[in-house]
């Protein structure tokens, strides 16, 4: 079986899209995550970042959301 | 009449709420649920017309929208309450938990609403069901409002609106709220579940129904473990990847995205900042340039209504109270309107164009540094020309703390109130002065004043995110909205919400201030020696209670060079910041129709002695009180509106404590760090 290759949202390059499969840690705000619609299966696309690299924006499900790098690194995908 | 608030697992009970109501017995309360963004507020407008009210729930600073909507030319106009924009049911937010209050009829002096209209965007369709699907856990029945129909056939985006409703076991109306057509269709649909006297069809998805009713109490997050609560939210999605599947079947969700075209601009890293800061530059251009005339207005008006109302009045107390106390006190705050109003109207713009949201996206990361939100930056922008509407404009903070931090600061940002004083201090003591021969000192005075405000704002917000708001950083999780063309009628009753709840609020505790102010220097009353009539004025205020007061407070101040005579301009410009040059010109003598240009009060100012033949006023006296008026707390409407932002005294009085301690400092540093230098 290979070997699926994880990463973190805030690591996948604009433009780029990528599943997600977890979305870690607890507390509001991986919950809030959850509850925009960023569940195990669905698919992702960086936009872009701010000007000054942070936030980034992503799609998702026909919208578009905007999070800190930091909210990204919470949350785990595949290429 | 009582209701079970508790909820029931279906079958249990027989369904409640509604219809215990019987016709009469109460006007049915119907809530308006929905997203932010998804048409909600202008569904509302539609429904109720002018016929709504805005209040606070009790408490908390949350605005509860409410209107009366008459569904039926049979029945009494129903209560219609437009719940804060959500994006989920599950109490992690302000926003959140009141609303489940609402739904569950614990909110003090409202029921349980008898029905739901539930605000559906069509084209996000998806993440808009994820809080239907909590809604319909209720046991409220539920009626889908679709919105946005037009934009999404646009897209080619086709919903069954039949597979929909009966998915959802819930009635779904097409509504094109702009062109004002699917309103009779949902008056119907509304019309048919309360006189058909229909019953909640609640059905629960995943694990919440084993819990007996968990769901809908908020025992509910304690009760189950994240690991559970995830599932919960996996089983919802799931749900609605089948309804979605069903009635709309595969689309490309990709198609057509007009508003990442325009974000290619908007939000590019360079041109987005550059379009950002011309947009900035032509609000607050336009606000000043437009808000000049009416406020002169207003002015001029309200010292015409002074004098027509002495002129028709016996002398006394009473018209002295009503002219120079409420008068001038309250027109002294009123002519901020225009500004008020036109700073609303592009608040309102800029966030139902969907620009708001880009705006805090691109600037989010500059905010962050001092521990704000990318939000923060307009209220703080606004706050140049008046601290009230930048505190007003906090309410798009979402997070408690992060709004707080910035209403604390934004009285920093010298406002326009301050520049008459400034411009006083330059013009007596640095004009025509130059650094290396062609800036003009005033000039470098002025930027130099600016900034300290904001530097100081930067370290204040800084210490407050380390200390007593103490948060983790603000969580940045922000919809980008697709760009939409404004409604008018929904920018315009913004607005005029907003104007409203200004007059309202700083009205009250304005007027109450304004008359102890006035009080101050009107009492006790002074004898005029006869033939010094010229010097009544003078000879009052020296020995009015606020006169002594600034006698009594002069060791305090001295220390910052000021006599008691400045004790009493700062006293009294507790009213408003400019009220300083007035009442200095009362003080020395000059006549009050004097302004911070007059060469008498300048020259008044520059000759006054005191006993030993010193001079009051140096350079640096005058620096020291620019310094002061740039960080001190010395204005009452400020303090009144953060009272009703806050919903506490609390936060005024400390906001009022600390900047003046932070101003006397500084002052004090100034001042005597000046005379070490050798400076006079």
């Amino acid at each position: 079986m290979e070997k699926i290759k994880v990463l973190t949202l805030a690591d996948v390059a604009a433009g780029t899209k990528a599943q997600v499969l977890r979305v870690s840690g607890s507390g509001p705000v991986p919950k809030r995550l959850m509850e925009m619609g960023i569940v195990p299966g669905v698919w992702i696309r960086v936009v872009k970042s701010a000007p000054f690299g942070d936030p980034i924006e992503v799609r998702l499900r026909g919208y578009s959301l905007a999070m800190r790098r930091n909210e990204a690194e919470s949350i785990e995908v595949t290429e | 009449m009582s209701f079970d608030t508790r909820e029931n697992t279906p079958g249990t009970v027989p369904a409640n709420g509604h219809s215990a109501s019987k016709p009469g017995a109460r006007p049915l309360l119907i809530a308006i649920a929905g997203n932010p963004n998804a048409g909600k507020t202008t569904l509302f407008n539609a429904l109720t017309g002018l016929r709504q009210k805005v209040a606070n729930y009790p408490g908390v600073t949350v605005e509860r929208k409410e209107g009366n909507w008459k569904f039926d030319p049979e029945r009494p106009a129903a209560r219609l309450i437009d719940l804060p924009g959500l994006y989920s049911l599950d109490a992690t937010s302000l926003d959140e938990r009141l609303a489940r209050e609402v739904l569950t009829g614990r909110l003090p002096g409202l029921p349980k609403p008898d029905l739901i209209i539930a605000v559906v965007d069509a084209t996000n369709l998806e993440r808009n069901l994820y809080l239907v699907t909590q809604l319909i856990e209720y046991n409220i029945p539920v009626v889908i409002a679709l919105t946005m129909v037009d934009l999404a056939e646009k897209r080619d985006l086709k919903i069954d609106v039949e597979k929909l409703s009966s998915m959802l076991r819930i009635p779904v109306v097409r509504v094109k709220t702009r062109e004002r057509t699917g309103l009779n269709e949902i008056t119907e649909a509304v019309r048919d579940v309360i006189l058909g006297e229909k019953e909640a069809d609640p059905f629960w998805i995943g694990d919440a129904g084993n819990g007996a009713g968990a769901h809908s109490d908020e025992i509910h997050l304690s009760l189950s473990d994240d690991e559970a609560a995830n599932r919960q939210i996996f089983a919802r999605y799931k749900f609605i990847s089948d309804v979605y599947q069903a009635s709309v079947g595969t689309f490309d969700t990709e198609r057509a995205n007009f508003s990442e075209k325009i974000d290619k601009i908007l939000t590019h890293r360079f041109f987005g900042l550059l379009i950002l800061i011309a947009i900035l530059l032509l609000v607050f251009q336009t606000i000043f340039t437009w808000a000049a005339l009416p406020m002169d207005l207003l002015d001029q008006g309200f010292g015409a209504l002074g004098e027509s109302v002495r002129g028709s009045m016996p002398e006394g107390i009473l018209t002295d109270l009503v002219v120079d106390g409420i008068i001038a006190g309250v027109g002294g705050v009123l002519v901020f309107l225009p500004q008020i109003l036109l700073l609303f109207l592009f608040i309102s713009i800029l966030e139902d164009t969907g620009y708001m949201a880009r705006a805090a996206f691109l600037l989010d990361k500059l905010m962050s540094r001092v521990g704000l939100h990318g939000k923060a930056f307009l209220p703080l922008m606004s706050s140049f020309a008046c601290a009230i509407p930048g505190i007003m404009a906090t309410r798009t903070i979402e997070n408690k703390r992060d709004r707080l931090a910035t209403i604390l600061i934004a009285p920093f940002m010298s406002c326009s109130a301050r520049l008459p004083v400034y411009a006083l201090m330059i013009a007596a003591f640095f004009a025509g002065q130059t650094v290396f021969g062609f800036i003009s000192v005033g000039a470098v005075l002025m930027l130099a004043m600016y900034s300290l405000g904001i530097a100081v704002a930067i370290a204040v917000a800084f210490v407050l995110k380390k200390t007593i708001l103490k948060s983790p950083p603000p969580p940045f999780v922000m919809e980008l909205p697709p760009y939409r063309i404004p409604n008018l009628r929904t920018v315009i009753q913004n607005m005029l919400t907003r104007a409203w709840l200004f007059l309202k609020r700083a009205g009250t505790v304005i007027l109450a201030i304004s008359i102890i102010l006035w009080a101050l220097m009107y009492f006790p009353r002074s004898e005029v020696p006869a033939g010094d009539e010229g010097g009544a004025a003078r000879i009052q205020l020296e020995n009015s209670y606020a006169g002594r007061l600034g006698q009594a407070i002069e060791p305090a101040i001295s220390p910052l060079g000021y006599d008691w005579k400045i004790g009493v301009a700062i006293i009294a410009s507790f009213a408003a910041r400019e009220v300083l040059v007035s009442t200095l010109s009362i003080i020395y003598n000059v006549g009050e129709e004097e302004n911070e240009e007059s060469p008498t009060l300048i020259g008044a100012i520059r000759g006054a002695h005191y006993a030993d033949g010193s001079k009051v006023w140096t350079p640096l006296t005058a620096l020291s009180l620019m310094v002061f008026f740039v960080l001190a707390m010395q204005c009452m409407s400020t303090l009144a509106v953060v009272r009703r932002e806050t919903n506490s005294w609390g936060w005024p009085v400390f906001m009022f404590v600390y900047m003046t301690v932070i101003a006397y400092v500084a002052a004090l540093a100034t001042y005597q760090g000046g005379k070490l230098l050798g400076f006079s």
